[in-house]
């Protein structure tokens, strides 16, 4: 087990290795010169050329590319042009709302997938397996900030149950953050459970027709103890990635629920560095989000090897 | 009966899929034929007739410019679909090629399969906004980057598909026969390796109108003047509160065309999949 945790790290550190090689060569691609980007339109030929020589810009391309890694590996994204702080400090500061959000959804996508892909499987094939299936491939296909461009008109403009917008003023008590997250969480979870959906009713539909659960069945175990503890338990590893993989996606949808609900949060941050063309924000954000989306993965497969023995062996 | 014949009629056993089918072939066939069947030009702009709500004149209402909301839903058609269309083309055709050599040649499979874990590392719409950023807002680029996005999707089902297929008795025996490794490629392993590719593209299709639609909404996609699902969303946002049909209708076109392809992916792929047909 530890030969293969040690395995997986070493491919994960592969993995951001080559992420931060191409989002370092791919900014480059982008027209303009970063310097002449930084000092703005009045800047002149000279001030460009000494600020080239301060950040090491007029040094061969890989040059600059191994002192950029080395610093990244030592957690140093280096500074945002628009913001006048360390890019590690601006994500620090918006990772609060960005957390709370991608946690709340994830957990209204399970709670409302996993129940959902066990009736469906339980009544495979009867009505309401198909509303079920049904309502899982609708909301799959719906995005996610229109949802949520419909949902605040109903839910806080039309019936006020909830702030239209923001995440409170600064200082606000968490209860009062909490409620600024309840409906982009609902919209984000909703669209997000019909992967969970599908995928807990298969592995749901795998394990019913297992040998054991018949003798179960057969020695006069509960119906509903048959579903929750001997199928269930059994089809939990599947569930479990699945689980896992819709809370790194989540970091994605966020972004875009983020504009939406005006939520100061990591993704809400991304899109005004890309509108505004602020590179090492948008490098530091993406060398971030991809970190969290292999770290979640690796977590994913520590906990197999603790839900499931014949993992372990 | 013909097999074209044949593949229909099977995928199509399943009403649903048919509805679907259908739904899919209007609205290209509207995006088609947009000048044409569309009531009025998408950019004439009527001031005095802005945000009227849905009516006899202007079914789906207008929006902040007087536009017609139906005849910029029928243009934007050609934008979104377009763009996805263009997508799946594209990522399939890289895709099928590097996940072919990364299947068959070996040495090859360990530096093509890393690359595309990278890129699978990041979230699908931040990938593609930071590689619209980097490129430039055109529809050529969101094309481009959304490419790129959904190419590993496709590397991974060819090679996964072709790891199994090389191995089959029958590419042996044209091993065998001399057929060139060229052939074994472009012909024996493609061939079995198109069905997996063909469901994966009408989900990418899907993906890549949503992905579009966010793109635009976000500002980072193609310019606000072409009507696209997205931007006509995204220049509704701020009416909302008062003429809600500015955002409804492009949004339930946007869900009607992705839950389509959806529908018929799902269609081909119970059919090509029997395996699969127990589980799902």
């Amino acid at each position: 087990m530890w030969l293969a945790l040690g395995r997986r790290l070493g491919g994960l550190v592969i993995v951001m290795f080559l992420v931060a090689t191409m989002v370092f060569f791919l900014t480059r691609l982008a027209p303009g010169d970063p310097a002449a980007l930084m000092l703005g339109d009045q800047a002149t030929a000279e001030d460009i050329a000494r600020l080239r020589q301060t950040y090491g810009l007029d040094r061969p391309l890989l040059v600059q590319f191994g002192l950029w890694l080395k610093e990244v590996a030592s957690g140093n994204l280096g500074q945002s042009i628009f913001l006048q702080r360390p890019v590690t400090q601006a994500i620090a500061e918006r990772a609060e709302p960005t957390f709370f959000l991608a946690l709340f959804s994830v957990s209204i996508a399970a709670l409302v997938g996993i129940p959902a892909g066990i009736v469906s499987a339980v009544w495979r094939g009867r009505p309401v397996d198909q509303v079920v299936s049904g309502l899982a491939m609708l909301s799959a296909n719906i995005p996610s900030f229109w949802l949520g461009l419909i949902f605040i008109q109903f839910f806080a403009v039309r019936l006020g149950w909830f702030p239209v917008a923001g995440y409170g003023p600064p200082g606000a008590s968490f209860l009062e953050r909490v409620s600024h997250l309840a409906l982009p969480a609902t919209v984000l979870g909703i669209v997000n459970s019909a992967l969970i959906t599908r995928f807990t009713r298969a592995s749901m539909l795998d394990v019913l027709s297992d040998d054991y659960i018949r003798t179960a069945r057969s020695k006069g175990v509960s119906e509903v103890r048959v579903v929750l503890r001997h199928a269930f338990g059994n089809a939990l590893v599947p569930i479990i990635t699945v689980v896992g993989l819709t809370a790194a996606l989540l970091v994605g949808g966020a972004i875009v629920t983020e504009t939406v609900f005006g939520l100061p949060g990591i993704g809400n941050l991304v899109v005004s560095a890309v509108l505004r063309r602020d590179y090492p924000v948008i490098q530091g954000a993406l060398i971030v989000v991809a970190g969290i989306y292999v770290l979640i993965n690796l977590v994913v497969d520590v906990i197999y090897t603790l839900v499931d023995p014949r993992v372990r062996a | 009966m013909s097999p074209t014949l044949l593949f229909f009629r099977r995928l199509f056993r399943r009403k649903l899929v048919l509805v679907a089918f259908i739904v899919i072939l209007v609205i290209a066939l509207a995006a088609i034929l947009a000048p044409w069947i569309s009531p009025y030009e998408p950019t004439a702009i009527r001031v005095i007739r802005r945000l009227r709500p849905p009516s006899e004149a202007h079914w789906l209402g207008t929006d902040e410019f007087g536009r017609d909301i139906l005849s910029r839903i029928i243009y934007g058609a050609r934008a979104s679909l377009g763009i996805g269309f263009a997508v799946v083309l594209i990522s399939m055709t890289v895709g099928t090629l590097f996940g072919l050599l990364a299947g068959y040649f070996r040495p090859l499979d360990g530096i093509v399969m890393r690359i595309v874990d990278a890129l699978m590392a990041l979230p699908d719409i931040l990938l593609a906004i930071f590689l619209v950023a980097v490129l430039g807002a055109s529809a050529f680029n969101v094309v481009l980057a959304l490419s790129i996005v959904y190419t590993p999707r496709v590397v991974r089902v060819v090679r996964a598909s072709t790891l199994v297929v090389r191995e089959l008795p029958f590419i042996e025996a044209a091993r065998a026969l001399g057929v060139s490794t060229r052939r074994i490629l472009s012909v024996h392993i493609l061939l079995n390796v198109a069905s997996p590719v063909l469901v994966q593209a009408t989900f990418i299709f899907a993906y890549a109108v949503l992905a579009e639609a966010g793109l635009s909404f976000l500002g980072a996609g193609v310019p606000p003047e072409l009507p696209t699902w997205g931007t006509m969303i995204a220049s509704g946002q701020q009416y909302a509160d008062d003429a809600l049909w500015t955002v409804l209708f492009p949004g339930l076109a946007i869900v009607l065309a992705a839950l389509s392809l959806q529908i018929v992916g799902d269609g081909l792929r119970d059919m090509l999949d029997p395996k699969l047909r127990k589980a799902l």
